[in-house]
Order: C-alpha cells, then structure tokens, then sequence
C-alpha cells in the first residue's frame, strides 16, 4: 500500500465523514495541514478568535446535526478554544476539535507554543487524544468521530504532534468501529418500558418535562406523537426548546427559573413526571425537596449517569430517546387497556387546570408607550420571521427573552449555550448555522455586554458571505446580573453598568455591515423589515428600557413555586 | 460507608489521570488508590478505597463507567472479598527496645527487612485494621518514617 503524509490522511478521513466546512486559525504547529487543505474541497472558515472557531463548529453542528470540526494550533490556539470545548461539553454537542502540538521531542520541555491541552481539556471533553504514533493516527480520528457523535454526544480533542502529521503513513480500510470500553445503551429494556407506560396509564396529572436529548436524537416527531396521545402537556428546558412545537396546545414553554407560571405549577402538582432527555439541572429543578414532590418520576436518558443524580427516579429507561418514545408509542398502540380518547377525557380536568394556570399569568410584560421593551422586539423577530429563523443567543437576558418570547416549532432552530452559559456564543455559532443553511435567516439575539464578547467575528461573517443580522437588546447595563443586584442586593450596581459602549451602527459600517437603530417602539418593526429584508449582514441596535427585569423568575435555592411574576 | 472498587481500565498514558481528575472535579473523596498493570499488559487494574453513602457510590461508578478508558467497575464491598495492605515502618531500635520490636513485629507476622544502627526497617502486610493495629503499638517505641501502599483487593472466588 503507497503511504502518504500524515496532512493527507487526515484530510482523507474528514472527507470519509462527510464533513465539508471546518472551522479554524492557523499557526506553526498546523501549517502543514493548513498547506495541504489549499489542495482539498474542504472549506476552511478562518475565525478571529480560536474561541469562535470551536463556537462556530458547534453552531453548525447544532443546526444540522453533523459533527462539527475545528482546527486550532498549539499552545495559545488551544487554549482559546477551551471556554467554546467547554461549552460544547456541557450542552453534549458532537464536535471534533484538532489541535497542533510540538513535535514529539519536544514534549515535555516547555517549547515554545507548547500547552499540554489534552491535560486541560480531559475534563471538559468526552474523550480525548494525544497522537503519539503516526499508525494510530487514522484509527485515532474515526474513533473520535464515532465517539463524538454517538451515545451522550460531546466534544472530542485531537492533539497532533507536529512530526506525527509530517510522517509517512498508510490509510487503512475503514471498518465498522467496535469499541470494548464504549458501548452506549440506545434500546431500552422492554420491561422499563412497560412500567411508564402502566404509569402513564395510572396517572391522573402528567406532565412530559423534555430536554435537549429530544433534539440531539431527533426525537421531536415521536415525543409530539406520545404527547398528543396521551393528552400530556410538555414543559421544555432551555435546551429542549423546538423539541417539541411551542404553539402546541399542550406546550407550556420553558419551565424552571424563568420559566412560564403554568410549567412551574404543573410541574409542582404532578402526580407523573415523564422527564425526556432532561438532566435536571439547577436552574430547572429550584430547590430540590420542593421539585415535583407529589410526582412518580420516569427518566429517559442515555446516559446512566444522569439518572438519580439530583433527583431519585422511580422508573428509569436507559435509552436513546427517540428509541424509548417510540417503544412507548408502540406499547400504547398494542394495548388494550389504552384508548386515546378516553385518555384525553380523563386528562380533561387536568390540561384546565394547567390552562387556568397560563391564563391567570401568562408570560407577558408592561407596555411602557413608546419605550422599546426588549420582550416586543422578541415578539416582532418571531413575528416577521413566522418563527422559522435559526435564533442563536448569547448569554443573559437577551437568551431568556428569546427562550420566553419567540415560538420554537422546530428543533435545532435555538442555539444557545444553556449549561455553561457563555456569553459571546451567539455570533460565531450563528455564523456556523448560516453557512450550513445560507437559505435560512439566522438571527443572534444579543445584549451590548456579550456581543463584545466575539464581536471580531464580523469580519469572518463578511468574509465567507453569512449575512447573519445581529439584533443587540441595548441596555447599558449586564442585564442578567443587574437584575439580581437589584432584587437581591439593594440595586447596588457592581460592575454592571457599562459606560462606555460603542456606536454598533458606526461599527457594523467599519466592518462593511450594515447598521440600523431603533430608539422607539413604532422603530423597532421598520428596522426588523429592513434587517431581513437584505441580503447583508446587519446589526441591529435596540435601545430598550434599561432596567427591565427576566420575569417570572425563581430566586436561586427557592421552590420554583415561589415565583417573582410581572 | 467504605467502599472498595476494582477498576479495569486500558494501560493508556492520562488513564490514570482521567479517573483522579474525576474524582476531584466532582468532589468524591479518594482514600487510597493502588494501580498496576495485569496479566494482560494493555490493561491495568485500580483498586480504589472511597466514603459516601449508595447515592453517592452509585455516582462513582456510573460516572468511572462513563470515561471512554474504563473497562470494568465492581464494587467488591458489594460481595465477600479479601484486602490487603503493606507497609514499611521504620522503627526506633535501640538496645533498650529492640526485642520488644521484634517480638511486636513477630505477633503481626512481619519481618525486618533493613537493620541500622538505631533503627529496624519492617514489612508487615494484612488489611487495613491490622496495619491500624501494629502503627498504633509501634508508635510508643518511637516511628521514624512509613510507607503504605493503599490497599488492593479482590472478590473471593465462588465455592462451587
């Protein structure tokens, strides 16, 4: 078998995965595969910022559900990316991450540009590798890929020696991958599955609590098929937005710290808590002794380790969700103790009781005349759009008015980081969206704080043609953490307030964008229409009422019965 | 509640470091961690001493599974099983106390395994409430330094 460099083979197996745009900055540790991607079909997108390029990956893997790549040079490349792997992480987005290392020899002796990444990303990775043997190289790459996107999905790191991608290698034949340590439960356990659905069939207040599982495993289909049978209304995390249709009757928004009143209570008076891809986070579950107490609680998840690690499970169902909702459905098909109709009459009294619920507080805000309320510009986005943009967040207020306020009927239409919770995600991870759909309008949702975050990324959306717009709720201030100085510590502003900000309408000009402001309300739907009506890259900038506060809101430790409403 | 697991996991650079760095990032306590290869040189076994509660172990082990390098996780407390420990003493021994080291070190069943002038260096092996045992008794006499390895463990074969 003829041999080739160590450059052509990884080109080589990224083409084997179909992968078709990478993300990345260049730098002496990877200039030789940077040399040999000038003679592929691969598109390279060179980001500003390391952080952007690993964001950007994730953007796009988020949208289409592929793996996304990032390529990265040694040392401080690297450790840009770490905050973006993170967050990637957290969110168990399958993403590739190829990071150039010094050569072999060098190893160990503080060379220059030299970080021991795999260290510091062990813990922020679902694996990673350090490729130390050039015959290992091509078996160590399909494996990541596998490992990447399979399972629970998350970020896998690449390092390359410098000399190990220099080397002269032979690509083996590709075979399937059997991995003796790694073999993730994607069917579940045909018993477990009975018990919920005898459950289901016992119980009198249901309520489906869905996460982001749902999405990764393109299960929405089936969950809205299980939910609709069985008459159960469905409460969605952050990251379960869009996995089910948020105009569904049975939707009762987001639940959890900012979430609607009508999910919260649901969720407190359950007798039945059917919990999908979720993993009971913090910011879902408020204080944990007051969280569904009354409920029988089912978890599906494929991940063991989610299951009873806040919450003790009565009935857990170690699965791929979209295998575990559709052996349910099938159980309900076959069974003869079920009937959909009568099901629906029996959860009659319940879904009015949840109606009540929404129709005494319902996610709303005070009109204040001609002060633009950042919630209307929500509204107007999702208005013009006809809910169908990709909405990207950064991290804030600006990513809880979105959640609240424009209507996800689809999945891997929100993309925001919901378990690190990185400000200046937005814009790269939209650009990564655009270029994957450029048919699609994609939309960053953000405040003047994070947008300063990864604002250099303009220049990459210029470059490579993603006209995304960019719609900045101005505030002046940290908005999120200006909120509790104000509720929790006696408004006193501590480094929230930002003083000077610059002029994003002069500055999308300085980045050949186009910029456009609205100072009041009856401005905000002109800008919109004018923003989408373009084919360029815009930025939007909304002076909104500064000191408008996320509502309703549970306090940090308090029951998510106990909550701050309009 | 103690609990001892026998970890398998592949004989890989960073193995090691992937199951300490999850115990410190997740806050588990560690008491005592023994590793080394087995009969086959691709993978090595940990035996490996931690406290909590079932909730808590239950944790550990879901989450030793979940890294991609661990083959097997046993919680051997779960079972009969025998542990073992060893240590090395040094012991104060002078004229006035040598004997009765000896005769100490001869109830434990342990031997000396380097004499100086002053001193008598002793292996001693048993579980961890022996090796409690003979510190407790030595240290009167006057402990200079000790090594211990942590304790290593296995499930008792099945009688049939």
């Amino acid at each position: 078998m003829s041999k080739i460099t160590g450059s052509q083979a990884i080109i080589k197996c990224l083409q084997e995965e179909g992968v078709d745009t990478i993300f990345g900055f260049p730098g002496g540790a990877v200039i030789d595969l940077y040399d040999e991607l000038l003679d592929s079909d691969i598109k390279h997108v060179l980001v500003r910022h390391e952080q952007g390029a690993v964001h950007a990956a994730d953007g796009y893997a988020r949208a289409t559900g592929k793996v996304g790549v990032a390529l990265l040079t040694s040392g401080p490349g690297a450790t840009n990316g770490v905050t973006a792997i993170a967050t990637a992480y957290m969110d168990s987005i399958p993403v590739v991450v190829f990071t150039g290392q010094v050569p072999r020899a060098l190893i160990g002796n503080d060379a220059f540009q030299e970080v021991d990444i795999v260290g510091i990303t062990r813990p922020c990775t679902k694996h990673n590798y350090l490729v130390s043997d050039p015959n290992e190289l091509v078996a160590t790459i399909r494996e990541a890929f596998y490992l990447a996107s399979s399972g629970r999905p998350g970020p896998v790191l690449i390092d390359l020696p410098k000399d190990v991608v220099a080397s002269m290698m032979s690509f083996p034949e590709r075979k399937p991958i059997k991995m003796k340590t790694y073999q993730p439960t994607v069917d579940p356990h045909p018993g477990q599955v009975e018990k919920a659905c005898k459950a289901c069939l016992k119980a009198k207040r249901p309520v489906l609590y869905i996460g982001g599982g749902v999405i990764l495993s393109n299960a929405n289909k089936e969950l809205t098929e299980l939910a609709e049978k069985l008459s159960v209304p469905v409460a969605m995390t952050l990251m379960g937005l869009g996995g089910f249709p948020g105009t569904n009757p049975l939707s009762l928004g987001m639940l959890g710290m900012h979430g609607s009143y009508a999910s919260n209570m649901a969720v407190a008076k359950s007798d039945l808590l059917i919990a999908v891809g979720a993993r009971f986070d913090d910011r879902v579950t408020g204080r944990l002794d007051a969280f569904a107490p009354h409920a029988e609680i089912i978890h599906i998840d494929i991940d063991p380790t989610s299951i009873s690690k806040n919450v003790d499970v009565d009935i857990p169902i170690v699965a791929d969700c979209k295998h575990a909702l559709r052996a349910m459905n099938s159980w309900f098909d076959d069974s003869k103790e079920f009937e959909q109709k009568a099901m629906r009459e029996k959860h009659q009294p319940w879904l009015d009781q949840v109606r009540q619920w929404d129709e005494k507080h319902p996610l709303t805000y005070r009109d204040e005349g001609d002060i633009i309320k950042p919630q209307y510009v929500i509204e107007v986005l999702n208005k013009l759009t006809g809910g169908d943009a990709i909405i990207t967040t950064e991290v804030g207020q600006n990513q809880m008015w979105a959640a609240q306020f424009y209507k996800f009927n689809e999945p891997r239409r929100l993309l925001t980081s919901g378990g690190l919770g990185t400000m200046g995600y937005g814009l790269p991870a939209a650009i990564g969206a655009k270029l994957a759909f450029p048919d699609k309008t994609v939309i960053d949702v953000a405040g003047d704080g994070s947008i300063q975050m990864n604002i250099q990324e303009l220049a990459t959306a210029r470059q490579y043609n993603a006209p995304v717009k960019v719609a900045i709720l101005n505030n002046g201030y940290l908005g999120m953490v200006r909120q509790w100085q104000e509720l929790f510590y006696n408004k006193r502003y501590s480094a929230t307030v930002m003083e000077i900000t610059p002029d994003f309408v002069e500055l999308a000009k300085a980045y050949g964008a186009v910029g456009l402001r609205a100072t009041k309300k009856d401005e905000v739907e002109p800008v919109i229409q004018e923003a989408l009506a373009t084919d360029k890259l815009v930025i939007m900038d909304f002076a909104v009422s500064r000191e408008e506060g996320v509502f309703p809101m549970v306090p940090a430790g308090k029951a998510t019965t106990e909550m701050l409403l309009v | 509640m103690k609990h001892t697991l026998s970890v398998l996991l592949q004989n890989k650079p960073g193995a090691l470091s992937r199951v300490t760095g999850l115990f410190s990032g997740r806050g588990f306590n560690i008491e005592s961690l023994c590793v080394a290869e087995t009969l086959d040189p691709r993978v090595s076994c940990m035996t490996l001493v931690t406290r909590g509660d079932d909730s808590i172990v239950e944790q550990i082990t879901k989450q030793l599974h979940k890294l991609i390098d661990v083959i097997k996780v046993t919680d051997i407390t779960e079972g009969e099983f025998v542990e073992r420990e060893m240590v090395l003493i040094r012991v104060k021994a002078e004229a006035n106390t040598r004997a009765e080291v000896l005769r100490v070190i001869d109830i434990f069943r342990g031997k000396v395994v380097d004499v100086s002038p002053t001193t008598y260096t002793v292996e001693i092996t048993g579980p961890e409430s022996k090796i409690k045992a003979v510190i407790d008794i030595l240290r009167p006499i006057g402990i200079k330094e000790i090594v211990r390895t942590g304790t290593i463990a296995m499930a008792r074969a099945p009688k049939n």
